[in-house]
C-alpha cells in the first residue's frame, strides 16, 4: 500500500493537489532527495526490495534482519543526527523492547497477547527513554555527558541482565535466563482473535509470481520492509515540519534556540522518546524474528554499531542511516568473526577522516551538483505558492 | 499559609523604587531588585537595582568584568541569581525559564553572532516566526524580516557564509521578529566597520522609535552609544556606578578614570 503511494510520486497529473501536498510534507531542507528523479529512483529501489526475496534466495531471508536494524539506525539518526543528542543507549531501548516483547508474549501467547506484546515492547522503549531523557535534559545534562550516561546505561543493563539466570528471575511464565537468554517465545502473530489474525511463519507465504511461478516467501520480510518504509516516510515528514526545524535548531545552537522562546528540554525529550520507541520496535522485531533474545544486545560492541551505521551513512540523513545500516550489516555478517570488527572499525575511521558528512549526503551532492537539490522554500504548506523560487 | 505575601511585598518594593526613580511615572518595564550573582568567591553583580522604562533605549557600559553580561543573563534567565528578584511588566519573573521570559516579551541578540550557520537565511528567519504565524502571513513576515536585515536576494544562502555584519543584522532581525517589548543586545557592533556600525545604529534607533521596543545595549563603542542612547548606565565592580546622559557620563572624571580613559583603545 505504502509502496503504491510512493510509486505514484512518479506518475504526476493524476491528482496534482494531493500529490503536491504529499510531496510538500515529505520534502524540505532537512532531508536529501527533494526531486522527482529521487522519488523515481526511490520507487525503483522499493520495487527491487519487494521483488528481492523472490530472486535473492537465502540472502533475501537474511535481509529482513537488516531491515529490522534499519529502524534502530533511523532512531539514532533522529536523536543524534537531527537533535544533536549523541546516544550510545539506543541499544538499551532496543534490548528492553525485545525483553518486554518476550515476557509479554510468553505469558500471553495468543494473537491478541502477542500483538499487545509488540505494542508493549515499543512503549517500553519509549517510556524508558522518556524517563532517562527527563532526568538528563531537565537535570541540565548536556553534550558528552549525555553520551557517557547512555553508554553507562547500556553497560548497567548488560550487568543486570547477565545475572538473571536464576529461577527467581522469572516473570510469570517467562524466565529472563541470564546469559542463556530467553528462548521459547511464540511466533509473531498479529491481530485479534475472532476478527483477523496472521501468524508469521517463516517461508509460509505462498505467492504466485509471473515468470517465477508459485513461490514461498517470508511474510516477516514484508512486515519489516513495510514498517521501515512507514518509519522512514514518517520521520521525513517529522523533520521537515516546524517541530523538526526546532530540533535542527537545537542541534545547531541550544542557547540561541531557547532565546527564541523554544522549550529546548521538551523538544529534546520528545525526540529522545520517539527515538526510544523506534528502537524499542526494532528490538521487538529482532526478538520475534529470532524468537530469542539474550543480553548480548547490551554489549558495548552492539551499542557502538548504530553509531557506526549513522556516521558512515551520514548522520544528518535519514536515508543515509537506512542505507548504511543495511550496507554495514551485510558486510559485517558476511565477513564474520574478528575480521568483521576490523572492517567495521576501518569503515568508521575512513568515514570520519574522508567523509565526515557521511556517504549518502556526499553521493547526493555529487549527483545534484549544479542543480541544488534542496528547494528554497519557507515552509511545506506554502511551497505551492513559491513558484518563482 | 502565607497568602500572597511575597507577591504583594514584591509589588510594593517595585512601586516604591519606581516612584523614587521617576516620580509619578509607573510605566517601568524592567526592574531588578538587589540582584546578586556570585561565582565561587567572585561577586559578578552586587545588589544591583536597575530599571528601565517602556520604550527606553538604555546603554550599559563599564570595564571588562563590571558585570554587564552577567546582568543581561540574569534578565534573560540563562543565569539564576544568588539573591534578588527580577520584575518585568509588573510581574516577578525571577523563577521563569528563559523561553518563558521570551514569551513575555524579552528577546536577545547574543554577543557572538549566533545565527544557525548550516541553515539558509530563510530557514534562520523562519524559526522564530513559525511559532506564531502560518501560511501566507508566515511567508510575508519571514520576507519582511529578511528585507529588514538588508539580506533580500540572500534567502537561499547558508548563514555561515554571510559577513560578520550581515550575521549581526540577521540575528537582530530574528530577535526583533518575535515582536518583543524589550530587546537586549550584547555588543552589537564589536568588530564592525564604520558603515556597518552606522547601519546597526540606524536599525536600533528605528526599531526603538517606530515600534516602541525598549533596548538594553551593552557596548564599548562610545560613539555608537552616543548616537543611540537615551540614557547610559555605568557598571563597575558589579554595581551601578553612575547613570545619566552620555554627555554627563563622559564628563564625569571618575568614569573617565575607571573606564573611558583606560579602555577606549582596548575595547575596539
Amino acid at each position: 500500500m505504502a509502496a503504491e503511494s510512493a510509486g505514484s510520486a512518479s506518475a504526476p497529473s493524476s491528482s496534482p493537489s494531493a500529490l503536491t501536498r504529499l510531496r510538500n510534507r515529505l520534502e524540505g531542507p532537512n532531508t536529501i532527495g527533494n526531486s522527482r528523479s529521487f522519488w523515481i529512483g526511490f520507487a525503483l529501489v522499493l520495487a527491487g526490495l519487494v521483488a528481492f526475496p523472490l530472486v535473492g534466495g537465502s540472502t533475501g531471508n537474511q535481509f529482513s534482519l537488516f531491515l529490522v536494524l534499519g529502524l534502530l539506525g533511523l532512531s539514532l539518526s533522529l536523536v543524534w543526527g537531527y537533535s544533536g543528542i549523541l546516544s550510545f543507549g539506543q541499544t538499551v531501548f532496543f534490548g528492553v523492547g525485545a525483553y518486554t516483547f518476550g515476557v509479554v508474549s510468553i505469558n500471553f501467547p495468543t494473537p491478541g497477547g502477542i500483538t499487545g506484546a509488540v505494542i508493549a515492547g515499543t512503549l517500553a522503549g519509549a517510556v524508558l527513554a522518556a524517563l532517562l531523557g527527563y532526568f538528563m535534559f531537565y537535570g541540565g545534562v548536556r553534550d558528552v555527558y549525555v553520551t557517557i550516561i547512555t553508554l553507562v546505561s547500556t553497560l548497567v543493563m548488560l550487568t543486570f541482565m547477565a545475572q538473571t539466570a536464576g529461577s527467581e528471575w522469572t516473570i510469570g511464565e517467562a524466565p529472563l535466563g541470564g546469559f542463556n537468554g530467553m528462548p521459547g517465545m511464540p511466533l509473531l502473530n498479529l491481530g485479534v482473535e475472532g476478527l483477523f489474525t496472521f501468524q508469521f511463519v517463516f517461508n509460509d507465504l505462498e505467492l504466485f509470481v509471473p515468470f517465477v511461478g508459485t513461490t514461498e516467501v517470508d511474510p516477516f520480510y514484508y512486515l519489516s520492509l513495510a514498517l521501515l518504509l512507514v518509519a522512514y516516510l514518517a520521520l521525513r515528514v517529522l523533520v521537515n515540519m516546524d517541530f523538526g526545524r526546532v530540533l535542527v535548531a537545537v542541534r545547531e545552537d541550544e542557547d540561541r534556540t531557547m532565546m527564541f522562546g523554544y522549550d529546548v528540554e521538551r523538544a529534546k525529550l520528545v525526540a529522545f522518546t520517539l527515538g526510544g520507541g523506534l528502537a524499542g520496535l526494532s528490538g521487538v522485531l529482532y526478538a520475534s524474528r529470532n524468537v530469542y533474545i539474550d543480553p548480548s544486545v547490551f554489549e558495548l560492541y552492539f551499542a557502538t554499531l548504530p553509531v557506526v551505521w549513522v556516521s558512515v551513512g551520514g548522520r544528518k540523513s535519514l536515508l543515509g542511516a537506512v542505507v548504511a545500516t543495511i550496507g554495514v550489516e551485510y558486510l559485517r555478517l558476511n565477513i564474520g568473526g574478528e575480521m568483521a570488527l576490523v572492517a567495521v572499525g576501518a569503515l568508521l575511521l575512513l568515514s570520519i577522516l574522508v567523509l565526515p558528512g557521511g556517504i549518502v549526503p556526499w553521493i547526493d551532492e555529487k549527483l545534484s551538483r549544479g542543480a541544488p537539490d534542496v528547494p528554497d522554500v519557507d515552509s511545506p504548506e506554502t511551497t505551492a505558492e513559491v513558484s518563482e523560487s | 499559609m502565607s497568602e500572597s505575601e511575597p507577591e504583594s511585598l514584591g509589588a510594593n518594593v517595585r512601586q516604591t523604587a519606581a516612584e523614587m526613580a521617576t516620580g509619578d511615572r509607573t510605566d517601568t518595564l524592567l526592574q531588578t531588585d538587589g540582584l546578586v550573582k556570585t561565582f565561587g568567591g567572585f561577586t559578578a553583580t552586587d545588589e544591583v537595582d536597575f530599571s528601565i522604562e517602556e520604550g527606553e533605549l538604555r546603554c550599559l557600559i563599564g570595564p571588562n568584568g563590571a558585570g554587564k553580561s552577567t546582568l543581561l543573563k540574569l534578565v534573560t534567565g540563562t543565569l539564576e541569581p544568588t539573591d534578588g528578584e527580577v520584575y518585568y511588566d509588573g510581574h516577578d519573573i525571577t523563577e521563569l525559564d528563559p523561553n518563558e521570559r521570551v514569551d513575555r516579551g524579552i528577546s536577545m541578540k547574543f554577543q557572538v553572532p549566533s545565527v544557525y550557520g548550516d541553515l539558509t537565511v530563510r530557514e534562520n528567519a523562519r524559526l522564530p516566526i513559525q511559532q506564531f504565524a502560518d501560511g501566507q502571513e508566515r511567508r510575508h513576515l519571514v520576507q519582511e524580516s529578511i528585507d529588514a536585515a538588508g539580506l533580500a536576494g540572500y534567502e537561499a544562502v547558508e548563514a555561515s557564509t554571510l559577513s560578520h555584519g550581515q550575521q549581526q543584522q540577521l540575528e537582530i532581525s530574528m530577535a526583533a521578529s518575535l515582536d518583543p517589548d524589550l530587546l537586549l543586545l550584547d555588543e552589537p557592533v564589536a568588530g564592525l566597520a564604520v558603515d556597518e556600525r552606522d547601519k546597526i545604529a540606524d536599525r536600533v534607533t528605528r526599531l526603538n522609535e517606530e515600534e516602541g521596543i525598549a533596548f538594553i545595549v551593552i557596548e564599548h563603542d562610545t560613539d555608537f552609544v552616543g548616537e543611540i542612547a537615551d540614557k547610559v548606565t555605568v557598571l563597575n565592580e558589579g554595581d551601578i556606578f553612575m547613570e545619566g546622559s552620555i554627555e554627563e557620563v563622559e564628563a564625569d572624571p571618575d568614569v573617565r578614570r575607571i573606564y573611558l580613559g583606560e579602555s577606549d583603545g582596548g575595547a575596539q
